[in-house]
């Protein structure tokens, strides 16, 4: 997985709420068996017209958002579909964060399992940061996920994470291997586990 | 956010405690932070499709990894397949054939079962694991599809995961899991006649927002659930995901083990035995407390129908398309000017008299023997109106059978529906079963999202009973209008 320490970049604002992972990463991208070929899909229908052609009024097709590598978020982003394929979409086509007052669970959790860092802030700490990447002279932002801040032309805030996730990410961490070092306790867990309960066996 | 009350890990196991924290508890191999927030957690079991699976299956490889327990996983073919009357193991697309092919090889080479498109046990994956008796009170099952919340209603803690945690789940057994808050709905008293199970969980939605259960686990209690069949409630735990719920319970009772009782892959014999007295035991203690409480009069619930592009957008079949100027929320009054604009919708329109031209039967949601007794009791002897478009898409090649041999087939036909082989079909329309741009469909599925039934495409969410009565009409329309029926 890749990490996350201290990133630098252009931060876009889609304020809508509940954008799902339909219009994150719609079907027609859902048909291969690896990762690759996501950054088109990446939230088609708004980015493309019917003909392929750029939507000129989207914001990352405007010059100014068009290398965004933050978003920050309406509430209850990523709600929907379980598909990863949208959080692999966000990261091939470089955005590395994502800001807003809450992301739906399933999406949220695939984030970190990819280092897409998902902070959550209360809705004024949000709303600062919606109008910073609204204005094209303040959305350059640096989020260092070490301390645990967002800072902008005049902006400084700080963000809880979960420490365990925080690790994670900081590490790029492949969470399997770690799971692995408990093997152990997998297998003693098991073994009581299906002598308890024998129909599970 | 419904408010709540958060409580820390530890109090809860010394507390009386609620179901949901009997189930966490139960499969907790290891705390992974003091507190016992963040546990790893001990998944009994997975149900596996060809669309979210293959690239866990690359990971494993590449990595040299084995699956822990291959016999904890099925695998069946359901998104992408064809629903065409005849059944064949091509598919039509390129991409449907490398990820079925794909699929089988993954199977066959970890040692898992498979149900591929011509197996007779074929389904939707959430409509299969419960009739062929996999999901068992008491479990454990992450799968990746956000709908596995519908095994909460055999009391089985149901919940979806992305790619990367269907590895994860595969390699070891478990999942790095945060524990939920929780949030009991109650619903007490008698749904008047006519409304089904989907109404409850549409209401619910409406009422607490597409995020209003975001972060918890819900536990349906009270005497309307208590009445509802197991399937009924398999459709609210089902689409609960969709106001953000990660679990959805309903306390196993004798109608959930005589659900269960000689389906082909339960505990037989003593085992049976056994796991029936371990079941009943599995329920919240009488004082336990949850972090948030919702109730729902069942009188008061109608039929529900979606107005707009996310599934909280709903309003009673007899109501009006909302004004968004009546919406003191700037960002809450953009949002449902741009649905009203995607659904091609006025403000204050009656809702019974937007006309359709598809009519959909079918899903994880809405596609169980008793959805199809439901829609054929409204359509029998009546016919689907002029220039409608209706498809019936059974939720198992299981369901199918048992329909045909009920001689719900020949309803439906006669009133005009296709009668459809099984899958997700035009739920999501990863396969031909789709919307065209600008059609307006009655749909008994669970999400009314931009695009999802086709680029373009209106979808209107209701039970499988509203469907039919709104594919008789041309329109939406009142089920109770019909002969209703409870």
């Amino acid at each position: 997985m890749e990490a996350f320490v201290n990133v630098s970049g252009i931060a876009a604002s889609l304020q809508a709420a509940n954008i799902d992972t339909d219009v994150i990463m719609p079907k027609q991208f859902l048909k291969g068996v690896d990762r690759s070929g996501l950054k088109d899909g990446l939230f088609h229908h708004l980015r493309f017209d019917d003909q392929g052609k750029e939507r000129p009024d989207f914001v990352l097709n405007k010059p100014e958002w068009r290398n965004a590598r933050f978003l920050v978020v309406g509430p209850n982003f990523g709600c929907g579909s379980s598909r990863e394929h949208a959080v692999w979409g966000l990261m091939q086509y470089g955005i590395r964060a994502l800001v807003g007052t809450s992301f739906a669970g399933i999406f949220f959790d695939n984030c970190a399992r990819n280092g897409l860092l998902a902070i959550t802030l209360d809705e004024e700490k949000t709303g600062w940061l919606m109008r910073a990447a609204a204005s094209p002279d303040n959305s350059e932002l640096t989020i260092d996920l070490d301390c645990q801040r967002i800072v902008g032309d005049d902006l400084d805030i700080e963000f809880e994470i979960d420490p365990i996730r925080r690790n994670a990410l900081l590490n790029g961490l492949d969470a399997i291997g770690q799971t692995l070092t408990f093997r152990d306790d997998i297998l003693a867990f098991q073994t009581r586990h299906l002598q308890e309960n024998p129909w599970l066996g | 956010m419904v408010g709540c009350d958060i409580s820390s890990g530890a109090d809860r196991v010394k507390k009386a405690r609620t179901l949901y924290d009997k189930l966490v508890d139960s499969h907790l191999v290891r705390k992974l932070d003091e507190r016992g927030e963040q546990v790893l957690l001990y998944v009994d079991r997975t149900v596996l499709n060809e669309y979210t699976s293959p690239q866990a299956f690359t990971g494993l490889r590449e990595a040299g990894r084995s699956v822990w327990r291959p016999q904890a996983a099925l695998g069946t073919v359901d998104h992408v397949n064809p629903t065409a009357a005849r059944r064949v193991a091509e598919m039509p697309d390129a991409g449907a054939a490398r990820q079925t092919a794909y699929f089988a090889e993954n199977c066959r080479e970890f040692g898992i079962e498979l149900f591929d498109v011509l197996h007779p046990l074929q389904g939707i994956e959430h409509v299969v694991m419960p009739e062929i008796g996999l999901v068992l009170p008491g479990m454990t099952i992450a799968a990746g599809d956000s709908h596995t919340t519908t095994y909460g209603a055999l009391g089985a803690l149901g919940f979806g995961i992305g790619t990367s945690d269907i590895e994860h789940y595969l390699a070891t057994q478990t999942l790095i899991y945060k524990r939920l808050k929780t949030m009991r709905v109650l619903v007490e008293g008698n749904l008047a006649p006519g409304v089904r199970s989907k109404d409850v969980i549409m209401a619910l939605i409406e009422k607490v927002g597409a995020s209003g259960a975001t972060g918890y686990a819900i536990e349906f209690q009270g005497s309307a659930v208590r009445d509802l069949s197991v399937e009924a409630r398999m459709t609210m735990c089902n689409m609960a995901v969709e106001c953000g719920a990660r679990g959805a319970l309903v306390a196993p009772d004798e109608k959930a083990i005589a659900y269960l009782a000689g389906k082909p892959r339960a505990p037989k014999g003593s085992l049976w035995n056994a796991a029936v007295e371990s079941w009943r035991a599995l329920q919240s203690d009488p004082d336990a407390v949850f972090d948030a409480e919702v109730a729902l009069a069942a009188a008061d619930i109608a039929p529900m129908v979606t107005w707009g592009t996310s599934p909280d957008q709903a309003v009673k079949i007899t109501g009006c398309i909302p004004d968004p100027r009546s919406e003191a929320d700037p960002g809450r009054r953009r949002d449902m000017e741009r649905a009203l604009a995607y659904m091609g919708l006025e403000p204050g329109q009656r809702v019974d008299a937007i006309r359709i031209q598809r009519a959909f039967i079918g899903s994880c949601t809405n596609a169980r023997i008793e959805d199809l007794r439901d829609a054929a009791r409204v359509l029998d002897g009546r016919k689907v109106a002029a220039g409608v478009r209706a498809m019936v898409v059974p939720g198992s090649t299981s369901v199918r059978r048992q329909a045909e041999e009920e001689g719900l087939d020949r309803i439906f036909i006669s009133a005009g529906f296709e009668w459809r082989q099984s899958g997700c079909s035009m739920c999501l329309a990863m396969n031909d079963d789709i919307l065209a741009s600008g059609e307006r469909c009655a749909s008994s599925t669970n999400r009314n999202f931009e695009g999802r039934q086709g680029t373009g495409g209106r979808t209107h969410l209701m039970s499988p009973a509203m469907v039919a009565a709104s594919a008789i009409s041309g329109h939406l329309a009142d089920t109770r209008g019909f002969t209703d029926m409870h």
